[in-house]
């Protein structure tokens, strides 16, 4: 199994023909285990890129390479290689007719082929882990943002994913469910799951993750360890953006 | 006394004596056979079309990247379906009845199978434009979701699309299937023995107008309103398992 779960070269998305240029040159490497946080100023792409690394955008220009497939060549059985990608939305998009362990239990019963009362099995033990177990039967629309948000990284886990991208997960909560939410994605990254995470949550950055991608206009801007990119960032453009939101 | 007595008598004359009241029997019959047939063929039309429209607007972008056979035939099928929209809802229904029935299925005899063809194409456009509302309607995300963790375009379109579209158009198919029992009604045009060419011959036969048609009248009411109550318990137990 090689280190490097996801390869991105030369990365492009330009929109209206051109004369928007959302994704401009990104060359990055996902290693396992890494905790890599995207940040940035809005507009900035940063989550043009993380929809780019499961192909929700399709890029203009250049290639991803998944777990040593190259997702971007058209041939490429995309859905198959999803399965193995968890995606968490800002909007949580929960299946609003299904219940909360359906929600859970469709892929793996659907797609992995689990029979029911494996699949419902597992889902119980997600849910207890996340201490909403109390809710499996109860539909979407009667939970709290935070619960639903819990709920949808639940689901995507059921899948077993070997990388889960977190796209402003916390950005359309309450303050007061930001906590919980990200309660559960430090114990996700403590038992040493794959994350990529766009956010604007900077304490989060600091302490879970492994790595800091700061981009502006398309671009990666500057990376490195938290604790360089916070307390000695080098470009007056991260400078400035650290300025403006500490 | 006198009244009521003159009534009956009319009633008699006008449904009992040579078993008239049959007319109309065989009337409502054909109407809800052609209104049965008609709503099938409609719903079929109605997914298929809604189908091709709303995946060619979801999926041109990814497969013209593709490139080769799926794309060109998609996009035909498309034309095609815009063409069908465009004549069938820019013409009325009982022209087409009278071009079906006396032009392009001449040959065929049987005049109820020609009006179940001719509403149900009609019926279908319309259909396809409230399924592909419904479709629309449901948000991006729940498809981005659905495609996220692995399911194919169809696949996220049977367990999560369409469940929720289905929710919300059907106030909207109710409303278009009253429409149809009621358009079923022109069918006489082209000498179909329906529920209001029935009641029609009845007043030719009898000389009296009033019983015959009301007659006809309260018995499309009661029929519409069994649908109306049908579809609207269906609505309920829809909503309630979101409650």
């Amino acid at each position: 199994m090689s280190a490097n779960i996801i390869e991105v070269q030369g990365l492009k998305k330009h929109y209206n023909d051109g004369t928007v240029k959302a994704l401009n040159g990104i060359d990055c490497t996902i290693r396992r285990g890494e905790v890599v946080v995207i940040i940035g100023p809005s507009g900035c792409g940063k989550s043009t890129f993380l929809r780019s690394l499961n192909l929700l955008e399709l890029p203009t220009e250049g290639s991803i390479t998944f777990e040593g497939q190259v997702i971007t060549n058209p041939k490429t059985d995309i859905n198959r290689h999803r399965q193995k990608m968890g995606m968490v939305f800002q909007q949580f998009n929960l299946f609003n007719n299904l219940n909360i362990i359906d929600n859970i239990t469709l892929a793996p019963i659907k797609l992995l082929k689990m029979s029911k009362e494996d699949a419902e099995k597992k889902a119980m033990e997600l849910l207890e882990r996340i201490g909403l177990a109390d809710k499996a039967q109860v539909y979407p629309q009667q939970l709290s943002g935070g619960q639903k948000q819990r709920v949808a990284i639940v689901r995507a886990l059921a899948m077993e994913p070997d990388v889960m991208l977190f796209d402003e997960p916390t950005s359309a909560l309450d303050p007061e469910m930001v906590g919980e939410v990200l309660e559960v994605m430090r114990d996700l990254a403590r038992g040493g799951m794959t994350m990529v995470v766009v956010t604007h949550e900077m304490g989060f950055a600091r302490e879970v993750g492994t790595r800091v991608i700061f981009m502006n206009e398309g671009q990666i801007c500057e990376e490195g360890r938290p604790d360089d990119i916070f307390d000695y960032p080098q470009s007056d453009r991260l400078k400035d953006f650290l300025s403006k939101i500490i | 006394m006198q009244k009521f007595t003159e009534f009956a008598d009319e009633l008699r004359f006008v449904f009992v004596e040579s078993d008239r009241w049959k007319w109309l029997i065989e009337g409502l019959g054909n109407t809800l056979k052609i209104t049965a047939v008609s709503l099938i063929i409609g719903i079929v039309i109605g997914i298929v079309i809604a189908s091709i429209r709303s995946s060619f607007d979801k999926n041109q972008e990814t497969m013209k990247k593709r490139g080769g056979v799926g794309y060109n035939l998609l996009s035909a099928l498309n034309s095609i379906s815009k063409v069908y929209l465009w004549v069938i809802r820019g013409t009325p229904v009982v022209v087409q009845l009278l071009i079906l029935y006396f032009i392009i299925l001449q040959s065929v005899s049987n005049g109820v199978a020609v009006a179940m063809v001719c509403f149900g194409l009609n019926s279908g456009a319309y259909v396809a434009e409230i399924f592909r509302s419904g479709i629309m309607s449901v948000d991006e995300g729940q498809f981005e979701a659905g495609r996220s963790l692995g399911f194919n375009y169809l696949q996220t379109m049977r367990h999560i699309i369409i469940p929720q579209a289905f929710k919300t158009v059907l106030p909207t198919l109710c409303n278009e299937f009253i429409v149809l029992i009621k358009e079923t009604s022109i069918a006489g045009y082209v000498g179909i023995m329906d529920l209001t060419k029935a009641g029609d011959l009845i007043r030719g036969r009898t000389f009296k107008a009033f019983l015959p048609l009301i007659a006809v009248a309260l018995i499309y009411l009661a029929l519409v309103t069994v649908l109306t109550w049908a579809t609207g318990k269906l609505e309920r137990r829809l909503r309630r398992n979101e409650r």
